[in-house]
């Protein structure tokens, strides 16, 4: 076989915002299981098929430690995650499940049910300024980017008031193109905010994250670095990925009005939370590519992966896998979606998808209601995509109503 | 229809809460999967089956 391995490009059509990058989507037809070339000229597996995303991210015998070799997808990213976050996401149990289970109850269902009234509060008075604000504005300035801000912020005990200097470095570990140096500079910056903040909440602990986190750094569970690159992970996880999906999912909704009408006019939570799942589905902003190495040779969709080997692991063809999603190149807020693997898969799925899910099915909803003569404000042609992201979104929405 | 979970595997997404909240709820310190009922009724078990085939940690076993 002397086929040409085709190169990993993740950027998505310009005419076609919503979809996968045409040649993923076209190599995901061919096969569930094939191989990719990276900037570097190294050829990892590539693993786009539904079932073989979920067998491979659940199988105990892969790492995502970069030290055992996992494939490095751009340039810049040569050990730099782990200066923004030296936290559970890159390391494999039992090590990883320790850390986890440190930050998981904060997010447990029972946890996001009681900050659901504060985030419809908070999501209501954005609002409220919106619509006293100038008309046209950016949705994503005036409400996509303040709302799960504002959640994280009070959920981990960030001052709210140091917004811009937390979202201007989260914006730079997330893009693609930023260069080690840059994301390793970001990420020193915002550790050494929350070494500070971590420093407070020991001499004055309030109820919150970190809080919680500074209580086990005094029982000896963690260690302070420990705690801070968690504060880290969960600052910049925890507001930008969600923005990106309300202005996203709101710009779809906007392209789709008959489905936009079904999400303003429902009062039925559960009709609400499936349509929030096939938004998660349908736009898939976590299309990064997951990075794994196999640790033991490892059969999958009818191929061989080798021990030492990289895998890169792609969430939105598995989102759009026929056998799974009939019809899944549309946007249908009535279909059941909720085996779609927007937030990953395996034991590193992500640790705030309850939160996520929260905010989403308050702010769509409330925001279609407040202004139900809402409209973009720009041709489509003419919005700012975030295709160079390891999150997709956009980064301005000129809206009207 | 008899559930059994596996502690040890569960990582907390919660994702079987949602699915069926009367069988599966969450230890408050760390979210790991507590079952309230190891022999749902029946009318439970599309709920509980959703459970288990969205536990990205495959710690959730049911026999029909």
């Amino acid at each position: 076989m002397t086929t040409p391995i085709a190169a990993y490009d993740i950027a998505r059509s310009p005419g076609c915002p919503f979809d996968p990058a045409p040649a993923m989507r076209e190599q995901s037809r061919q096969a569930a299981v094939s191989r990719t070339r990276l900037w570097d000229g190294s050829t990892p597996w590539l693993v786009t098929g539904h079932a073989e995303h979920r067998q491979i991210l659940s199988d105990q015998r892969v790492s995502i430690q970069p030290a055992n070799g996992t494939p490095r997808l751009n340039p810049g990213e040569a050990q730099s995650t782990s200066h923004a976050a030296p936290s559970f996401i890159l390391l494999d149990d039992p090590e990883h499940a320790r850390l986890r289970r440190m930050a998981t109850g904060a997010f447990t269902v029972k946890r996001v049910e009681a900050l659901r009234a504060p985030t419809r509060r908070i999501i209501e008075s954005r609002l409220d300024e919106l619509v006293a604000g100038p008309n046209p504005a950016d949705l994503v300035e005036a409400f996509a980017l303040p709302v799960p801000s504002l959640v994280i912020s009070e959920l981990l005990g960030v001052p709210y008031g140091d917004h811009e200097f937390f979202q201007a470095n989260s914006r730079i570990i997330i893009n693609r193109n930023s260069t080690g140096e840059q994301r390793g500079a970001a990420g020193q910056a915002l550790a050494g905010y929350l070494d500070g903040l971590l420093g407070q909440k020991l001499a004055a602990p309030a109820d919150d994250m970190l809080s919680a986190l500074a209580a086990r750094v005094t029982a000896g569970e963690l260690t302070r670095a420990e705690a801070v690159g968690m504060g880290v992970l969960m600052l910049f996880a925890g507001h930008e990925t969600t923005a990106n999906m309300i202005a996203l999912g709101t710009l779809a909704l906007l392209e789709h009005p008959e489905q936009a009408a079904l999400l303003r006019d429902s009062d039925d939570p559960k009709v609400i939370a499936g349509a929030v799942d096939e938004l998660l589905r349908y736009l898939t902003i976590t299309h990064g590519g997951l990075r794994r190495v196999a640790l033991a040779d490892i059969e999958l969709g009818g191929e061989t992966i080798r021990a030492g080997e990289g895998i890169v692991v792609v969430n939105e063809t598995a989102n759009r896998d026929p056998s799974v999603f009939p019809d899944p190149d549309s946007l249908d807020l009535r279909r059941d979606a909720r085996a779609h693997v927007t937030f990953g898969y395996g034991i590193h799925q992500c640790v705030g998808q309850s939160l996520a899910r929260m905010e989403l099915q308050e702010a769509y909803p409330a925001l279609l209601r407040r202004l139900p003569t809402l409209a973009r404000a720009a041709d489509l042609d003419d919005i700012p995509f975030k295709h160079d992201g390891f999150i997709y979104g956009v980064y301005r929405l000129p809206v009207t109503w | 229809m008899k559930v059994t979970i596996d502690q040890d595997k569960c990582v907390s997404a919660g994702s079987c809460v949602m699915a069926a909240m009367d069988v599966f709820d969450q230890r408050d310190e760390d979210g790991v999967v507590v079952l309230l009922d190891p022999t749902p009724p029946a009318d439970l078990s599309d709920d509980v089956h959703q459970a288990a085939a969205v536990c990205p940690a495959l710690a959730i076993t049911v026999e029909d």
